[in-house]
């Protein structure tokens, strides 16, 4: 991919003019509650959870969340989640299971959120449980990339049966520019890195890190076959009987 | 300067000084105090803090097994992901390890216990997490799970291999998968946590275990300092990602100075899967 190519992909998964947690949500989901807290320790606004309907089906809601302005933004840390939003997505993750509801897990984020106190509150631990979580939910399992999906805090909700990307968006172990500044030494190659990452939705597809690439989501339109896609699939995969459902599951991670 | 040294020139001193090897005397990364290298003893623990130096994992395997036998020995990174810049790193990592990967995986005897072992060593590109470290490590977990035996497992780890891309991130997926598997047929899963554990290693198979022991002072977290500080421009206490405050915090079980972990590890797993 040349240089500049990535790097706008790059850039367009970035954009302020991506839609926004929120929009997605009730674009694509009817009858959508927020459910807060992880019943640990707190609510962290940068991971919305909750419950909905997809074409009439009971669905589980994860988000990772960038706030729709700069308020929002400070309070979920653009995006990054801490312990306890992954402890939210956990908790609500084997509730799927009890109540035999899919899992749709929206990703939108550059990382997990790099604080003192997220070291201090287990941001690896959390990390790890909401992979191993994810995996070993008996339910349908759908991961959404929608902008950037940055290194272990995007991967703790990726693990799903199929995981799917909008055309602007990437995915990758780290950023552009942490992946120069650590290998090149010079955050500022961040295009150059872009393009040798292959963090594309076309490269990404092609590697068989993600399973299908979708048009932007901007206009109702959009918004409305983005939902037929999403219920095709998890009609699909709710037709399968459990044990064939975790079985292709654990073929997909174990191919890596 | 000593009287006895008086009137020698320069050139004869420097001769002298050069007989003498630079690393008689080691300072300690966690104490800095100054250590007379034969101080560090057999376990190569700081005699002042306890601290434990960092080990390869042939020497460490020495330390902990009385019985050792290699899985995977050979497998190495699949050539496809290699390119010019990746092939020299991995070169001088072979050299400076002695190793193709940064893990060794096997069977091993700890006392007369039976037990999977894999053993992580930061000389080879700081242990970080390859699509060839997570191979053999899934493969352990397999083949404990098959023969029914516990799995004992040294973390050292700088994190994903960045040179991989996302093939090092779906290690983590991929481990964990086995991890679980290995668990849900009743089987015993003990980490020990050395310095440094962080980043994905972290994120996944390092906290995924039964029974998370730490050695003192180890450095273990996920997001490293430096990030932490160019980010948000703060600078972290000096010990937040320590073994201790990951004990005080509830994400270790116990703190265990390495002269004791042999009979703490087959204390603890013959506690846990009920062993001979």
């Amino acid at each position: 991919m040349s240089e500049n190519a990535a790097y706008d992909i790059v850039q367009a998964a970035r954009s302020q003019s991506k839609i926004d947690s929120y929009t997605l949500i009730n674009g694509v989901f009817s009858d959508f509650h927020e459910l807060h807290g992880d019943r640990l320790h707190g609510d962290d606004s940068a991971l919305i959870g909750g419950v909905g309907r997809l074409n009439g089906r009971p669905v589980t809601i994860l988000a990772t969340n960038k706030g729709r302005d700069m308020a929002e933004g400070q309070a979920t840390h653009f995006g990054c989640v801490s312990p306890d939003g992954y402890r939210k997505a956990i908790r609500l993750m084997k509730q799927s299971t009890k109540f035999n509801r899919p899992i749709v897990a929206l990703i939108n984020t550059p990382g997990a959120y790099p604080g003192v106190e997220a070291e201090y509150g287990g941001q690896g631990e959390a990390i790890a449980r909401s992979i191993q979580t994810g995996l070993g939910q008996p339910v349908p399992y759908l991961s959404l990339i929608f902008g950037e999906a940055g290194s272990g805090g995007a991967l703790a909700l990726a693990t799903g049966d199929e995981v799917w990307i909008l055309e602007k968006s990437t995915y990758s172990v780290v950023s552009p520019e942490g992946y120069a500044s650590i290998l090149w030494r010079d955050g500022k190659l961040a295009d150059q890195a872009a393009a040798k990452m292959k963090l594309t939705p076309s490269e990404l597809l092609a590697a068989g890190f993600v399973d299908r690439v979708l048009p932007e989501v901007t206009t109702p339109e959009t918004l409305s076959a983005l939902t037929t896609q999403l219920d095709l699939k998890i009609t699909a995969l709710a037709k399968l009987p459990v044990a064939e459902l975790m079985a292709a599951r654990r073929q997909r991670y174990r191919q890596f | 300067m000593p009287a006895k040294f008086n009137g020698l020139d320069k050139s004869t001193l420097a001769k002298w000084m050069d007989k003498i090897p630079s690393d008689l005397y080691v300072t300690c990364p966690y104490c800095k105090q100054s250590v007379y290298h034969q101080k560090l003893g057999p376990f190569q623990e700081c005699p002042h803090c306890g601290y434990g130096f960092r080990l390869g994992a042939a020497a460490r395997l020495k330390i902990v097994t009385d019985k050792f036998e290699a899985f995977d020995a050979e497998l190495a990174v699949d050539p496809a992901l290699v390119d010019d810049q990746y092939a020299e790193k991995l070169t001088k990592a072979k050299q400076h390890s002695g190793l193709p990967e940064s893990v060794v995986t096997g069977m091993a005897t700890i006392d007369s216990l039976q037990v999977a072992i894999g053993v992580m060593d930061s000389n080879f590109m700081m242990g970080s997490l390859g699509s060839a470290t997570g191979e053999k490590l899934t493969r352990l977990f397999e083949e404990a799970t098959r023969r029914r035996l516990p799995v004992v497992l040294y973390t050292a780890s700088g994190g994903a291999r960045m040179q991989e891309g996302l093939h090092s991130l779906m290690q983590m997926a991929k481990v964990t998968q086995a991890v679980t598997a290995h668990g849900e047929a009743g089987l015993c899963y003990l980490v020990v946590l050395t310095d440094p554990t962080t980043g994905g290693v972290t994120a996944s198979f390092a906290m995924e275990a039964d029974i998370t022991l730490a050695e003192p002072h180890a450095l273990i977290g996920f997001t490293g300092r430096r990030v932490i500080e160019s980010t948000l421009h703060i600078k972290p206490p000096a010990d937040f990602q320590r073994a201790e405050t990951l004990l005080a915090n509830g994400f270790v079980d116990d703190i265990v100075a390495r002269s004791a972990q042999k009979a703490t590890i087959v204390s603890l797993l013959k506690l846990s899967q009920g062993g001979a």
